[in-house]
């Protein structure tokens, strides 16, 4: 609270006065005392209860959200003033553990927000209290105007917020991403929707219409949590088992981890939708298991490759498809991992596919297998710079990768940098088992007996 | 297939045994192909009272048995139309007209509309549990039958709400209790464990989506008297927000396992064991958890443990010959499970699967000072040396002799108490359906 700067306590304590002098101002004229009590606790129990869900979990960030359609009841209820009053009771928020400004920036941002929306819903043609049988279907209309500007109000506070903290970066963004504003103005709509529900039926039941309009989304953010946590679960459990299989080579640690980084940023580069990125992660994560398969000695061996030993290594994406392609969820992801030494003049393996046959994911990937590789030590070299690394990929851009990624990972690495591993001091046991050379590795391809460089 | 079905799994492969009938289950479906034909034949002499409120909900119904989800665990729900169901039993009033349909026509209104939502799924050959699809259908006309004839005297009237609520909100719980009742009924007869642990495995996993639904069914029914029809979808939006968030989760469980499984499968590809093994290791060693009684959350962690145990070999030079553990040294053996144990744990995540894997190889009595291993080290080490033993061969006889010979290791190797089990669960009949 003492780090806040002059300017953030200024905003907070104009926002406070603006929701006391639209207090002090009424008029009060018309509101049920009980109703309005009533409301006011509903709303702080919601908002205690959505605050104790939220511990750690992503419940908010999906946009479910109970107190705000408690708050957005009170606008049809009690009109603006009483919404406003009801909004600032979250100041009394009981179970939190948030310090006085926070509450009281909360309490007055649903207080202006409650009584905009209040004005706005009386301005398009609602009328304050319970709504009657023959209100409906029509309502509908001045509530929606409501919500939305119960939602800019919200926004705007925040925002306003944001600046006077001097988090928010006022350049604009490159692309200004419509798809999940879009996405979650929708969802909030949809939940503000639900206020509509509780003053429909409060006439019948009163305050238990709060509980059954509310008692299935907070089971539904409980759901949330459940499923974010597994997710999270599930992705340390699939890094770890990447991991593991790759400590059989000293120098190839964190391979698949970074290769999964590398492949995340040519997708965001190229735009590609969240889910897509994300998927894009698993693949890189995954795309040398495969390499559990072939021989250690195969891996390990210094000289020239006969011909069989280089089928097991051409083996190695199948091999890899095999094991996950159980995993249902991976679909897209798991082309991506077959493919991945597919070149773009058909000479890769193992199908020998050209051009726009390779799948999208594998022509990521195989970039970001690469540029790792080089960017990181190897038995039979140092690592090379970054610098180096991105000369080599312009190099083979054409022939063996598709240059359309090429360029996106150099924009994204010029942009946001990359952490190349620290260089690994080869082992001085002969526990650690040493590569002599990669198949990742453009710069220095494989040597196959009786035939010219590959 | 989690924990289900691998029981029948688990014997299909060894030997021939004649099938076996699920009696509960049985007399459940009966049941409820005569209650709902009898509601049919009934409502289609009577004709339906207010059929534009039957029209309604049967849609509703049948749109909710459309996008129905399959919770972990196999239980399959349909909470849209669940709720819909309920809605309807304990409708009163329909925008200020008092509605005075009989149970018989809720039992046929629910009928045909699970019947028809359950079209499409037929349709692409993905057939619903039956069991599941018949308490769907009991639950809510089971409300009816007991609320139906009150349904005049109990018509909501502003200001006296109370009781009303309370009868409806008591009903629910009760049709809910009786329904989870028979859920854990059948559950624990078709996996052999013990009628209080499914109890207990039925109500933790039904719970929230439980109140969910029944919250959702009052709010249609009372919500229908104040704007009519027209609100019966747009009430049914808070429900929707559930189900979506519930079926990410069971998309998530069911993908985490793929992954463990595929995963596991690693160490089938690098050589270091045969192929298929830690499969039917995770089988035979759920059967076996649940033949011992274990709760749903155990047996999860026991069958990832099981698809995991020969991770640590990933760590070792040289696979071992043909990979069969319980060939190699003791002192192999555990600096395997060791190895294992420390990858799991660096999940962070799996705390209690590595403390499985880290002590399966140990006596049932354990070593060093730290007591017996947990029950579930106890059946993986059962597990893995009877597939050890015994490989992919379906042979009775063959089985016998193993399971003979870890007899009589029995008391120092291997625990009887799950040897027992083991025997039991491999030559018990399977289910037939």
């Amino acid at each position: 609270m003492r780090s806040l700067p002059v300017a953030a306590r200024l905003y907070v304590c104009l926002v406070a006065l603006g929701a006391l002098g639209v207090l002090a101002a009424g008029p009060f004229a018309g509101i049920d005392p009980a109703t309005l009590l009533l409301l006011a606790v509903l709303f702080v129990v919601a908002e205690s209860i959505s605050t104790m869900v939220d511990n750690g979990g992503d419940g908010g960030r999906a946009g479910i959200s109970p107190s705000s359609s408690a708050s957005l009841a009170a606008v049809v209820l009690v009109g603006p003033v009483g919404a406003a009053v009801v909004g600032l009771c979250s100041v009394l928020v009981v179970f939190r553990r948030q310090n006085l400004v926070k509450r009281v920036f909360n309490g007055a941002q649903f207080a202006l927000a409650g009584y905009a929306a209040g004005h706005a819903f009386l301005l398009f043609g609602g009328e304050m209290g319970v709504p009657d049988r023959g209100a409906f279907p029509w309502i509908v209309l001045p509530y929606v105007g409501a919500i939305l500007v119960h939602n800019a109000v919200n926004g705007a506070l925040i925002v306003g917020l944001m600046r006077a903290l001097g988090v928010l970066d006022l350049q604009r963004p490159k692309r200004v991403r419509w798809r999940p504003m879009a996405t979650l103005e929708l969802s909030s709509l949809g939940y503000g929707m639900l206020g509509l529900l509780i003053a429909a039926i409060w006439g019948l039941v009163g305050p238990f219409a709060v509980l059954l309009v509310l008692l299935p989304l907070f089971i539904a953010r409980w759901a949330f949590d459940q499923y974010m946590a597994e997710q999270r679960a599930h992705d340390a459990t699939l890094a770890t088992l990447a991991q593991a299989v790759e400590t059989k080579d000293y120098y190839t640690r964190g391979h698949c981890m970074r290769v999964s980084k590398a492949s995340a940023m040519i997708a965001q580069e190229l735009g590609l939708n969240a889910e897509r990125v994300h998927t894009i992660r698993y693949a890189g994560m995954l795309h040398d298991v495969g390499k559990l398969g072939v021989p250690t000695k195969v891996l390990q061996k210094s000289g020239r490759l006969t011909e069989e030993e280089f089928a097991a290594i051409q083996l190695h994406p199948m091999r890899g498809y095999e094991i996950v392609r159980e995993i249902g969820f991976l679909d897209e992801a798991l082309a991506g991992i077959m493919h991945h030494h597919e070149r773009m003049d058909g000479r890769g393996y193992p199908m020998g596919l050209a051009g726009d046959e390779i799948p999208e994911f594998a022509r990521i990937i195989s970039v970001a297998d690469a540029f790792d590789c080089m960017t990181s030590t190897r038995s039979y070299r140092k690592a090379r710079s970054i610098e180096e690394a991105v000369a080599e990929l312009r190099r083979c851009a054409g022939p063996q990768f598709d240059p359309r990624m090429v360029d996106a990972l150099i924009s994204a690495v010029d942009r946001d940098g990359w952490q190349a591993p620290d260089a690994v001091e080869p082992p001085d046991d002969d526990v650690a088992e040493v590569a002599k050379q990669d198949h990742d590795d453009p710069s220095v391809p494989l040597r196959v007996a009786g035939e010219a460089e590959r | 297939m989690t924990v289900t079905g691998m029981v029948s799994a688990a014997s299909a492969g060894r030997g021939t045994v004649p099938p076996r009938i699920d009696h509960t289950r049985m007399w459940l479906i009966a049941g409820a192909c005569v209650c709902a034909a009898a509601a049919l034949v009934w409502t289609l002499a009577e004709g339906f009272v207010e059929p534009h409120a039957a029209l309604a909900f049967g849609v509703l119904i049948a749109v909710g048995e459309i996008a129905r989800i399959t919770l972990p665990g196999h239980r399959e729900v349909a909470p849209i139309a669940s709720a819909g169901a309920i809605g309807y039993a304990v409708l009163s009033d329909v925008g200020g007209t008092v509605v005075h349909h009989p149970a018989q026509q809720v039992g046929a209104v629910v009928a045909l509309g699970l019947a028809v939502g359950e079209l499409p799924h037929l349709a692409v050959g993905r057939g619903p549990r039956w069991s599941d699809l018949c308490r769907r259908f009991l639950a809510p006309v089971a409300v009816a039958a007991v609320f139906r004839p009150f349904a005049d005297v109990l018509s909501p009237t502003p200001g006296d709400w109370g009781p009303v609520l309370a009868v409806m909100a008591g009903l629910v719980i009760a049709a809910w209790t009786v329904d989870a009742a028979l859920a854990a009924a059948i559950r624990a007869e078709r996996l052999r464990t013990r009628f209080t642990v499914a109890l207990r495995d039925e109500v933790r996993a039904q719970f929230g989506i439980g109140m969910a639904i029944g919250a959702s069914g009052i709010l249609i029914a009372l919500a229908s008297t104040v704007t009519g029809l027209v609100g019966l979808l747009v009430f049914t939006a808070p429900l929707l927000v559930t189900q979506v968030a519930f079926r990410r989760f069971a998309d998530i469980r069911l993908t985490y396992l793929q992954t463990v499984r595929a995963l596991s499968r690693v160490t089938e590809v690098g050589g270091y064991v045969e192929t298929g093994h830690s499969r039917r290791v995770s089988r035979l060693a759920s059967a076996v958890g649940c033949e011992l009684g274990m709760r749903e959350s155990e047996l999860r962690e026991l069958e990832y443990a099981a698809l995991m145990h020969d991770i640590g070999q990933l760590s070792l030079r040289d696979p071992i010959a043909s990979g069969a553990t319980v060939l190699a040294s003791p002192r192999e053996q555990r600096r395997i499970a060791e190895l294992g144990s420390a990858v799991i744990r660096e999940t962070g995540v799996l705390d209690g699967v590595a403390e499985l894997v880290r002590r399966q190889c140990e006596g049932c009595r354990g070593d060093g000072g730290d007591g017996p291993p947990p029950l579930g080290s106890r059946i993986i080490k059962v597990a893995n040396a009877f597939d050890d033993l015994v490989g992919d061969s379906g042979d009775p006889d063959r089985t016998e002799a193993v399971l003979e010979r870890l007899r009589m290791d029995a008391g120092e190797e291997y625990d009887p108490v799950v040897v027992e089990a083991a025997s039991r669960v491999l030559t018990r009949p399977e289910a037939r359906w």
